[in-house]
């Protein structure tokens, strides 16, 4: 992926994961006792819900914000230091 | 003359004996691959790939408070818990590990890094940090660890209670025995078998011995709670009935929702708690297992969806649990038991809950055992000595030593503070600590301007403000008995991590302004140049 397209995926995470912290805060279930299903309390049901999205944010930025170079530059250092300090590992 | 000892049901004995055994054999299993070196010792040869590096941080992260202590919250103030504490680390853990985890890992890689220290150490470039952090991190890791050592002594006790009537009597004050306790296996050799079973995998496997035990484990306790939750909706008529019954429950009905039990502001500044993830020295070890960091993908992507599947279960039967039990608990950490034997009675399942409960508890323990054995070995003697005193083989058997005294230490402290302390209130302060510090790391990842003289502030500020707002709970809370509810743990509606955390960040980012900032080569040395494309 070019670096353009990864600074723009990672902005996308940074905003879906702004709009989830705003989210988390459910004022509008705050005092909701109804039962969604028939037994999942709404309010426990929308923050289950939440947990998934909070996967599914992970998800997409795995795929598409992945940092591809760090791999690259820890293993282009890592002999190079571990001389430097001794063999220590 | 012969002595007869009476002896009740074996069942829930024998289940947990099964399963501690499996860890035993576990350990001999992993050390059959101990290589011999320190790094293979300290960091599994840095070689755990994607399902074993989710298992283990996982487990790692959840203590026995994810079985127990959540459902006795879901008793006492309702589904909230889940919003304050899982969802909410849902988003922020795995942040952690995708921001913070995965940068760590590398430049542990690239220069060799075993502890938080040496890393610090050397990104400051500066050896008092490592002197001032060092203490602070043992300081913090020991109450934890002592809250897992004490928690797991009075988990098996219930369990397995009317076991062993004669051996192990518990008698009330008027001298009929208590019901709950009586007969079971008492804290002192509970805790005892379940430090000597960590140290076992653990002095021999190292860090391998424990994360393949914490995969075992994770499963243990995330299967153990659908099988509660699967046999106690099934007995209370099924999941509508059970929740209905709730609902129709004039104070239980209050559970179902949040007003008048959570704080809005206490729900929101909880945020600030997970973060702490992002400093456990425990879990920066188990970063540096990661074979690659593609290890870290299904960790990352994964951890919210395990995390649900531990505590919807548990706080759905914590909630269940404020209809069905009757008598009321008069302590919370009792109703995830209370609800298995009432309406279960089956003593396989009581046995399963109380592996389930050990695994949770004991997949924290050996990472925090191994990760202050290997502190002390790399940032106490090593540094005294210098990196060549030893061989490779010599710095696993001071290891090992450092282990084994830890281990001792802990038993006998758990011993000590078992009865008349508030040490499980003292584990929330251990996390805001780790919490408070999380400016720190993240400043050395990813701000190029944070100075030497900005990050020993940052620390010392975290440490000055811990303990005066520690003292100040202490004492508000003097004359309450143990392990009571932790109201006093909210300062002004907010959460005193909160107070802390901004404390910290203020004095890295004031102070790293006002000093000269760090040299080209040591930011050279710690950032990827591709990051400034």
């Amino acid at each position: 992926m070019s670096g353009t397209k990864r600074s723009n995926a990672w902005r996308l995470v940074w905003i879906g994961a702004a709009a989830l912290f705003i989210l988390h805060q459910d004022f509008w279930f705050w005092n909701d006792r109804s039962l969604v299903l028939g037994f999942l309390p709404a309010g426990l049901a929308y923050h289950a819900a939440y947990s998934i999205a909070a996967a599914l944010l992970w998800l997409a930025a795995v795929k598409f914000a992945w940092p591809s170079h760090i791999e690259q530059w820890a293993d282009a250092g890592a002999s190079d230091s571990r001389t430097k300090r001794g063999g220590r590992s | 003359m012969s002595l007869t000892l009476a002896v009740g049901d074996l069942t829930p004995l024998l289940v947990i004996v099964a399963y501690l055994a499996l860890l035993i054999v576990l350990g001999l299993v992993s050390a059959r691959f101990f290589r011999g070196t320190a790094a293979d010792y300290f960091v599994v040869s840095r070689s755990v790939g994607s399902f074993l590096m989710l298992m283990s941080i996982f487990g790692t992260t959840m203590t026995g408070f994810a079985l127990v202590g959540s459902t006795g919250k879901a008793y006492s103030t309702g589904i909230g818990v889940y919003g304050l504490m899982a969802s909410w680390s849902g988003l922020i853990h795995s942040a952690c590990f995708f921001l913070i985890g995965i940068r760590l890992w590398a430049v542990g890689k690239r220069h060799g890094y075993l502890t938080q220290c040496e890393y610090f150490r050397e990104r400051f470039n500066s050896p008092a940090l490592g002197y001032i952090l060092f203490p602070i991190l043992v300081a913090l890791v020991i109450p934890y660890l002592l809250v897992g050592v004490i928690g797991a002594g009075k988990a098996i006790q219930p369990i397995t209670s009317g076991t062993f009537p004669d051996l192990f009597p518990v008698l009330r004050p008027d001298g009929t025995p208590n019901p709950a306790l009586h007969g079971g296996v008492p804290p002192w050799l509970g805790m005892g078998v379940i430090c000597f079973i960590v140290l076992f995998y653990v002095l021999f496997g190292g860090l391998r011995g424990a994360v393949w035990a914490n995969t075992f484990q994770t499963l243990v306790f995330m299967i153990t709670g659908v099988v509660a939750f699967y046999m106690i909706a099934s007995k209370l008529g099924g999941l509508t009935a059970a929740s209905e019954a709730v609902a129709a429950h004039e104070r239980a009905a209050t559970r179902l929702a949040r007003e008048g039990m959570i704080g809005r502001a206490q729900f929101f500044t909880y945020c600030f708690i997970p973060l702490s993830v992002g400093m456990f020295p425990h879990l920066f070890q188990h970063w540096l297992t990661a074979k690659s960091a593609k290890a870290f993908r299904l960790t990352v992507v994964a951890h919210p969806v395990c995390i649900a599947i531990v505590w919807l279960p548990c706080i759905m039967i914590g909630v269940w649990a404020a209809a069905a039990l009757n008598p009321p608990a008069a302590d919370a950490n009792t109703v995830l038991g209370r609800m298995v034997a009432t309406f279960v009675h089956q003593p396989w399942l009581s046995g399963l809950l109380g592996a389930g409960i050990l695994a949770a508890i004991m997949s924290s323990l050996d990472s925090q055992f191994m990760c202050i054995g290997t502190m002390f070995t790399r940032d106490v003697v090593l540094r005294i000595t210098g990196p060549d005193r030893f061989t490779d083989g010599q710095k696993v058997w001071i290891g090992r030593g450092f282990i084994f005294g830890i281990v001792v230490l802990s038993y006998l402290l758990a011993l000590v503070l078992q009865t008349g302390t508030h040490v499980f209130d003292l584990g929330v302060w251990c996390f805001s600590g780790f919490a408070s510090l999380f400016p720190l790391v993240f400043a050395a990842v990813y701000w190029k301007r944070a100075t030497k003289a900005g990050a020993i502030a940052g620390v010392l500020v975290t440490a000055v403000v811990w303990i005066i707002m520690f003292t100040l709970d202490m004492i508000a809370k003097a004359d309450r008995p143990p392990g009571q509810d932790d109201e006093t743990l909210v300062f002004g509606a907010v959460m005193p991590v909160t107070v802390i955390f901004l404390a910290s960040a203020a004095a890295l980012i004031v102070v790293s302004l006002l000093t000269p900032p760090p040299s080209r080569a040591t930011l050279d040395k710690f950032f990827d140049p591709a990051e400034s494309n």
